[in-house]
């Protein structure tokens, strides 16, 4: 009964993610339309979006190899999966266990990976200039995700995201140093691996800068509403890692009642609303840039995750 | 001395240096002097906290003297002088965002190594804030460095300046005389620097200070 029980809860966790993605986007589209005096669409409109795609029929290039069809799915199975491993309003799931740091960013990696085939695939040049800057925001934005891991790792002890969540939230870590840095770095990653405003455009569709969109110019119908799904789970996915890891407050200790896990629901919301809004202000506030210079932002991620690191080191040498 | 008072002290001074980075990524004079006003406020914020810490009244006056004087006077008055030299749009380096970034990350390395080295058996408290204020002081130097132009330069020692109120205050009682000393010095050296910004325009007609080494003969 309490497998059952266990298994429920982990599959609502599964469900929750995948409902709440679309409104996710929806939300942060709202905020931003109305911080530019703008009506903007409604907040289900990615809902609407998603089932029109879906029953529209696909079109596919002539030379589109089956890597092409396939794709769309295996993005979006990674991309759920590692969605419904970061713990979101409770710990000690009853896939917990699998849920390491090291293997999400594996999972997220090896999205990224097929995306690109598939930008490669049908042999467009947009979808070629599309594959070549994501893999190079990529081999910058990797590196720097694995010095934040560190840096976690070596605070934490473990890097299982249900312990580290925990420890966080017992209040023995105290602030730290390179726990601000780590958190500046993992922002500054999540905004460049979501494809935000200073490194790539999300509403745009015809300019030589698009990353993400160039990538998937070629898809349609319901590849295109998968495809656009992944990207939406993407999104909630670094929202909640941050939130789980930054501000773990309110989350249902495992073997706790109901009770507690309503509260963690209740809490989750509000912490994705608040990310939500909090991403529309920031990309309203700033402009994008020129794709030379997303190194030089990405560096500097990688920087703070080197500083997050030695700091770390030194203060636990004293 | 373990606890929320240590961990907040350490905090600060470790965004002094996260801010000290931040100075040397912006490429754009308005957002440096921006930057610049934020890390006097954060000084200001960090001076206060050791007042507070160490109950001594009389450094709530340093951190007045860094709130008023850098964090609000000198910034207004660079941004004035940005506006009447006209050349608000851009600050050429002599070395790109990336290396001065990775000399710098050399340079906060090194810096931990030779405080915890040279300090042991001091109080954590200290040593951790000395060797934050050594790095912000080598980061104020390296941006003097890497800055062409006078305004940048002129940033960086002022910078380099909040590195030496950090560590003053981190190790208990410097006497309050020489905290107004040392304020009213940068005040008059932020005056000269100032008169000699429009000296060395009205002669080379730039404050590029590569054409100071062509004066010179250095460089033809």
């Amino acid at each position: 009964m309490a497998l059952i029980l266990d298994f429920a809860v982990q599959g609502a966790q599964m469900l929750l993610v995948l409902l709440l993605a679309p409104l996710l986007t929806g939300l942060t589209r709202k905020v931003k339309a109305h911080l530019l005096r703008r009506q903007g669409p409604p907040l289900l409109q990615p809902y609407c979006d998603l089932v029109r795609l879906m029953r529209k029929e696909v079109v596919l290039a002539e030379n589109a190899s089956w890597l092409f069809r396939v794709i769309p799915y295996l993005v979006f199975a990674a991309t759920w999966v590692a969605a419904s491993l970061v713990p979101t309003f409770g710990t000690g799931l009853l896939f917990s266990w699998s849920a390491d740091l090291i293997a999400i960013i594996a999972l997220l990696a090896s999205a990224r990976f097929y995306l690109a085939l598939a930008g490669l695939d049908v042999g467009t040049s947009f979808g070629g200039i599309g594959s070549s800057r994501e893999v190079m925001i990529a081999s910058l934005a990797e590196p720097a995700m694995v010095m934040i891991i560190f840096t976690l790792a070596l605070i934490a002890g473990s890097t299982q995201l249900s312990t580290m969540a925990a420890y966080l939230i017992s209040g023995e870590a105290g602030l730290r140093v390179s726990l601000g840095l780590a958190l500046i770095a993992l922002i500054i990653v999540a905004i460049a691996e979501n494809a935000r405003i200073p490194v790539d455009n999300p509403a745009t569709h015809l300019e030589l800068t698009m990353v993400h969109e160039a990538m998937v110019l070629e898809y349609s119908g319901r590849h295109l509403a998968l495809i656009e799904l992944a990207a939406s789970l993407k999104l909630l996915l670094y929202v909640s890692l941050i939130a789980c890891l930054f501000a773990p407050w309110g989350m249902a200790a495992p073997g706790t009642g109901i009770a507690a896990l309503v509260l963690g629901v209740v809490t989750y919301l509000g912490k994705l609303a608040a990310g939500g809004v909090l991403l529309a202000v920031f990309e309203t506030s700033i402009a994008k840039m020129r794709v030379f210079r997303v190194p030089e932002f990405l560096g500097a991620a990688l920087m703070l995750g080197l500083l997050a690191t030695l700091l770390r080191f030194v203060s636990g040498s004293l | 001395m373990r606890g929320l008072t240590f961990d907040i002290a350490h905090m600060l001074a470790g965004s002094l240096v996260l801010i000290s980075f931040l100075q040397l990524y912006q490429d754009r004079l308005y957002a440096l002097l921006n930057v610049f006003a934020l890390h006097a406020f954060v000084l200001a914020l960090s001076v206060a906290w050791q007042a507070y810490i160490q109950s001594a009244p009389h450094l709530y006056v340093t951190a007045m003297i860094a709130l008023v004087f850098k964090a609000i006077i000198i910034p207004v008055a660079l941004h004035r002088i940005i506006v009447r030299l006209g050349i608000h749009r851009e600050i050429e380096k002599v070395v790109g965002v990336g290396t001065a970034m990775l000399i710098g990350m050399g340079l906060v390395a090194l810096s931990m190594v030779v405080m915890l080295r040279v300090t042991t058996g001091a109080d954590p408290l200290a040593r951790e804030d000395l060797a934050f204020a050594l790095s912000v002081v080598l980061l104020g130097l390296l941006m003097m460095v890497t800055r062409r132009n006078a305004v940048g330069q002129v940033v960086g020692f002022m910078s380099l300046e909040n590195g030496l109120v950090l560590a003053a205050t981190g190790a208990k009682g410097m006497p309050l005389v020489v905290e107004i000393s040392v304020a009213f010095s940068i005040l008059i050296a932020f005056i000269v620097i100032g008169i000699f910004l429009f000296r060395i325009r009205e002669r080379f007609d730039t404050v590029d200070l590569q054409a100071l080494d062509r004066f010179r003969g250095e460089r033809r």
